[in-house]
This record gives C-alpha cells, sequence and structure tokens, in this order.
C-alpha cells in the first residue's frame, strides 16, 4: 500500500446540509456514503451544518435527526471513517457521548479564528470517548498568521490530534492561505489541515496552495455542495491533485461519478458563483449566511447584497444568524423613512 | 443583611460597585483567590476587604456572614454549596451550577426567597428567559423556545468559557421551567469585534395555530418595561416580528415564529457598557438579594 500525500475529509453531508436547507433522508446518507467510501475518501464527516445541535429556528431545522443519519452512515461504511463537527455554544459533550456510541471515529471541535479557549472541554471529552479530536479554527481570514497560531496552540494543549484552519466566508487568497499554513505547520507538532470555499473562485487552488505549504488534511464536498457558493469539490481536488502527481488515494472518476450522478440530481440549485455568493467572499461574510439571507431579503423587501454588505460591516460572526433579521428590519426601516 | 461576594472577576467586581450603592445590603468582603487580581486591588481602594482565601475564607468567618454571591464557576460552587447551606449561609449561585432552584428577576423573584441556594441561571437566561415567558402568557402552550446570544469576546472571562455547557443547558432549562416553553433550545456566540459588540440576544418562540397575534407582540412590549426597572439597558433593538413559515420545531410543527431581537446595554459600573451580559446578571443578583433581605426583615417583625 503506498502511502497517501494528504488525507481527504469530504463534508458533504455536513457542510453540503447548508446548501439543501438541511433536508437530508437516510436513503440519501447511505448512497453518497457508499459513494464516497467506494472512491477510497478516508474521512466522511456529517451533521447538521452548524454542527451537532444546530437544528434550530436559527439555522434551520433538520428533516431528519441527525443522529439517525449518523447511525446510518456508520452501518454503511466500509473502510472510511465517519466524524462530526460541533460548535462549543450550540452542541454539548452529550452530543459527542452519544454519536460516539453510534460509531463516531473523528470529532471536529469548531471555534471562532480568536476563540479556541471554548473547546477545551470538548476537545477533551472527546480524547476521553477515544476519537480523534481535530481542532477547526472558523473564519480564519479574520485572524493573522500569529494569531491563528496563538490559538492552534491552545487546542494542541486541549489534546488536539490535528489542526484545521476553515475559510468559512472563501474570503482567502492563495498569498492569505499560504502565510497562515506555514506559520501554523512551522509552530505546531500536530498535522494541519485547510478548509476552503470557493467564493472567490479560489477553493481547489488554495487547497493545492495548502499541501504546498505542508496541509497534510484537505476538506472538499461533492459538486462542491455546501455554504455560500460551495466547497472545495472533492473530485475536482482529486483531480487536480492527480495532475500535480499528489497521491490522494482516492479515485477522482469514482467521485465524478458521485457528483454527477447522485449529488447533483438532488440538490435544489448548483454552486455558482452569483453576486450574493461572491459578496461573502468580498465582505468576508460567513458562508451559510446565504439562503438565511435571501429568505430575510424576499420577507421584508430589502436588497440581500445590502443585507450582507451591512453584517461583514458589523464583523458578525459565524452562529450570528439571528442579527440577518436584525440588519433586514433595520433596512426596511431606514427606507420606510426615506420614502416619508 | 451582611453579604460577601465569592469572585474577584469580572461579574464579582460589578456586583462589588453595585452592591456598595445598597441600602440593604452590606458588603463585608470580596472574596479571590488571586491577591494580584485587579477585582481585589479594586475592592482594598473602595475600602472593602479582599481576602484571597476563596471559600475557605468565608466558611472561617461564617458567624460574620449571612448571605453570599458566588461568582467563581460552575465547578467550585458545586464543591462548596453544601458547605454554605450548613454554615447557614444563604446562597445566591451566579455560575451555571444550577444546585437551588432557579430564579429570573422579572418571572419568579418571589418564589424561592426562603430557599438556601438560589440560582441565577445565567446572563442570557436573565434576558431572555422574561420574554419567552412573556410569549407563554399570550397564548395558550408554547411548544417551542429558543435563545441566541452573542456576547463581546473581551466580557466573556474564563468562568464563562470553560462552563460554555453549563451555559447552554441551564439557559435551555430556564425556558422550559420558568418561561413556560415545552421543548427548547440555548445558543451562546462569543463576538471578538472591536469594538466590542453590546450584548445581543433574540428570542424564537414557536406559536401554534390560533395564537392572538397582537397578544403576543403587547406582551413583549410590556415585558420590556418590567426588566427595564432594574436592567435600564435592556431594550428591543427592532420591533418584535411574526414570521410566517411552517417550522418544523421539536416541539411539534407550527404555523408562525416570534422574533425577539433584544440589546442589553450595560451600566458600565465594572467594565465598559458593551458588556450588558454582566450588568444583567448583577442587576438581577441584587434585585434578588434584596428581596432575600427584604423577607427576611419581615420575618423577624412577625
Amino acid at each position: 500500500m503506498t502511502t497517501i500525500d494528504y488525507r481527504l475529509i469530504d463534508s458533504t453531508l455536513r457542510d453540503g446540509s447548508h446548501a439543501i436547507s438541511h433536508q437530508y433522508y437516510a436513503e440519501d446518507v447511505i448512497r453518497i456514503v457508499k459513494g464516497l467510501d467506494a472512491a477510497g475518501v478516508q474521512v466522511i464527516e456529517i451533521a447538521h451544518g452548524d454542527g451537532l445541535g444546530g437544528s434550530s429556528f436559527n439555522y434551520g431545522f433538520s428533516a431528519v435527526p441527525e443522529k439517525e443519519l449518523i447511525a446510518a452512515a456508520c452501518d454503511v461504511t466500509d473502510q472510511a471513517k465517519i466524524a462530526c463537527l460541533l460548535l462549543p455554544g450550540i452542541g454539548i459533550v452529550d452530543d459527542l457521548r452519544e454519536v460516539g456510541a453510534l460509531g463516531v471515529k473523528v470529532a471536529r471541535i469548531a471555534t471562532h479564528c480568536t476563540e479556541a479557549d471554548i473547546s477545551e472541554q470538548h476537545i477533551k471529552a472527546a480524547k476521553e470517548l477515544g476519537m480523534e479530536a481535530i481542532g477547526f479554527l472558523m473564519m480564519a481570514h479574520m485572524n493573522s498568521p500569529e494569531g491563528l497560531v496563538e490559538q492552534a496552540l491552545l487546542m494542541q494543549s486541549y489534546g488536539a490530534d490535528t489542526l484545521y484552519i476553515a475559510d468559512s466566508a472563501g474570503a482567502m487568497t492563495t498569498e492569505d492561505v499560504r502565510r497562515r499554513v506555514n506559520a501554523l505547520v512551522s509552530a505546531l507538532e500536530i498535522p494541519v489541515g485547510v478548509h476552503a470555499h470557493n467564493n472567490l473562485s479560489m477553493a481547489v487552488a488554495n487547497s493545492i496552495a495548502a499541501y504546498e505549504e505542508g496541509a497534510v488534511n484537505l476538506d472538499g464536498t461533492s459538486a462542491g455542495l455546501g455554504a455560500g457558493a460551495g466547497n472545495c469539490p472533492t473530485e475536482i481536488l482529486a483531480a487536480v491533485s492527480t495532475k500535480y502527481g499528489i497521491n490522494t488515494g482516492v479515485d477522482p472518476l469514482k467521485l465524478m461519478d458521485l457528483a454527477e450522478e447522485i449529488v447533483r440530481p438532488m440538490m435544489p440549485r448548483q454552486q455558482v458563483i452569483d453576486r450574493a455568493g461572491l459578496i461573502l467572499g468580498y465582505a468576508g461574510v460567513y458562508g451559510s449566511f446565504l439562503l438565511h439571507s435571501q429568505r430575510a431579503a424576499e420577507r421584508y423587501g430589502v436588497s440581500q447584497a445590502e443585507i450582507l454588505l451591512e453584517l461583514g460591516r458589523r464583523k458578525v460572526v459565524g452562529g450570528q444568524e439571528d442579527m440577518i433579521i436584525d440588519v433586514a428590519l433595520e433596512l426596511a426601516r431606514k427606507h420606510a423613512e426615506q420614502e416619508v | 443583611m451582611r453579604c460577601a461576594i465569592i469572585g474577584s472577576g469580572n461579574i464579582g467586581t460589578d456586583l462589588m460597585i453595585k452592591m456598595l450603592r445598597s441600602e440593604v445590603l452590606e458588603l463585608v468582603a470580596l472574596v479571590g483567590i488571586d491577591p494580584q487580581s485587579d477585582g481585589l486591588a479594586r475592592a482594598r481602594s473602595l475600602g472593602v476587604q479582599g481576602p484571597h482565601e476563596g471559600p475557605q475564607w468565608v466558611l472561617d468567618h461564617a458567624s460574620e456572614i449571612d448571605m453570599i454571591f458566588d461568582a467563581t464557576s460552575a465547578y467550585v460552587h458545586v464543591r462548596h454549596y453544601k458547605q454554605y447551606a450548613e454554615a447557614g449561609i444563604v446562597a445566591v449561585d451566579l455560575t451555571p451550577a444550577a444546585r437551588g432552584p432557579k430564579v429570573i428577576a422579572a418571572v419568579n423573584l418571589e418564589e424561592h426567597l426562603n430557599s438556601p441556594n438560589i440560582n441565577m441561571v445565567t446572563c442570557g437566561g436573565q434576558a431572555t428567559t422574561p420574554m419567552v415567558y412573556a410569549v407563554r402568557r399570550a397564548i395558550e402552550t408554547l411548544p417551542y423556545a429558543e435563545m441566541v446570544s452573542t456576547i463581546a469576546s473581551k466580557s466573556a472571562g474564563p468562568g464563562t468559557r470553560q462552563n460554555i455547557d453549563e451555559f447552554t443547558k441551564t439557559t435551555s432549562q430556564a425556558l422550559r421551567e420558568i418561561g413556560g416553553a415545552e421543548t427548547s433550545k440555548a445558543i451562546i456566540v462569543l463576538n471578538p469585534a472591536e469594538p466590542p459588540i453590546m450584548m445581543r440576544n433574540t428570542v424564537f418562540a414557536a406559536l401554534p395555530e390560533g395564537s392572538d397575534h397582537s397578544a403576543v407582540i403587547e406582551s413583549i412590549y410590556a415585558m420590556e418595561k418590567t426588566v427595564q426597572s432594574y436592567v435600564p439597558g435592556y431594550h428591543l433593538k427592532n420591533r418584535p416580528v411574526i414570521e410566517a413559515g411552517p417550522f418544523k420545531t421539536p416541539g411539534g410543527d407550527v404555523p408562525h415564529r416570534a422574533v425577539v431581537l433584544l440589546e442589553v446595554e450595560g451600566a458600565g459600573d465594572y467594565l465598559p457598557a458593551y458588556a450588558g451580559n454582566l450588568d444583567i446578571m448583577t442587576a438581577a443578583a441584587m434585585k434578588v438579594g434584596e428581596a432575600v433581605a427584604a423577607s427576611r426583615v419581615s420575618e423577624a417583625r412577625l
């Protein structure tokens, strides 16, 4: 068996959940997990888009309880490990315990890129449950390389086995990614990973750049299904990696079949970089605000672009979806005042 | 009543400044564990004792103290709450340890005044439970309620950060037990923006078929006034709205939801105005402490 150059974590069933408003059913999960598993993907992440416990008014209710979906995934996976995501403040340690019992082997514990110290309870709990714990710093464009190192060292000290940065707003240039990954790889004892989004059409390029700087974990989703303009498409990442001579251990053709024949037909909209998606990357706004802001714009008769730009100005972070309604109401009020 | 505050972090120090203005509560000491802490230095400069021997100091001085306000962390409170009760000291617990009955100042202030241990839930719980209750009293049943609390990173001390699960669990319980929701969820988000953001709280409430929407809105406005009577910086940031679904909540499918967008501006007693989370907690604890004192006085007269 040849060794692989980086490990691929597919998040179609977690980040992809945003793009279908968390309406996954068990049969979808089974087909996607089987496809990813057969293609050789090493880790498959499943949860509500906002992590375990994310089903809510604020983020959208899941059609099917996520733990039922996770149980279905654990049942059908052959070689791939099943992972979950948890955001402290939304999910709790009890959730980790429950999914641990279902067979989840990897827990990604995600915080905003300056708030790593809220993850201590959860990283330690994941380790106690025998899981691999991955520290996951979101909205990484909002912190400097040095600042990220400081936060990453905290997660490493809690026992994290791997450290990820997420470009949750799809706002980073290749240079931004290189500087951050380089700093992390030099400072940490644990492996580094990158989770990219495509709002600025940089996801695949940024992932390859991250690999060149020493990242040995990369994220993708099938057909790019995910928050904002979408994620790094797993099948494209695999194909491009092959062209670069990078050994991924996955079969790009099987991933293309999965994306084309199973995932695309279930997508309510294809992942394109339209104005709203581009603004997310341009203004540095959390990708999962896309569909919520579209609904608020329709409901209150204001522009989605204006909502997103104002959210960027307010420096809201992941999880503050309630502020979309707040901004929409304020814009509607201002417009009404101007008309009088 | 003679009082001690345990914990010289953000909450304890803010509470000290409020208590020094009280005509009912006499502050004996602010008790910490770090002799170098800013809070203890502040106490000494205000003429208040600032011992650093932690909970043990209180137990050693039990005859001089009638009531403690615990502003440490849930773990510390759990370790010592029985000792306070055995020493005959009333404990007002500002951690999310939830050992005693929960009190939300605007809703059930009078219910547990004789309890040896009173739990103040969480800052987010003090801010949002009144609004959940306000919706609940205007309709027949409230199948599901949810709160999202966003606080400035700078106003979240190490206690809050290490206790984040306790925060969400205790707050969620309060939405049911005191707010009156059948099912519930609580979410907390930390925002590091500079300058720091004001504390924001959002309440979502599931409205079943046939709910009187204007009664809901009226009840929300009335509750805003009630909370403002002891937290002047508490206000609706935008008008409360009713949004059409349908929504598939854990308490069942409902056609509408109420959305209540709140902001809490702090009084700036210790940390600046953005730290409304401290203010609502310490203002509520003062309200409870003074109510306990008043009930003891009236008992003594009987």
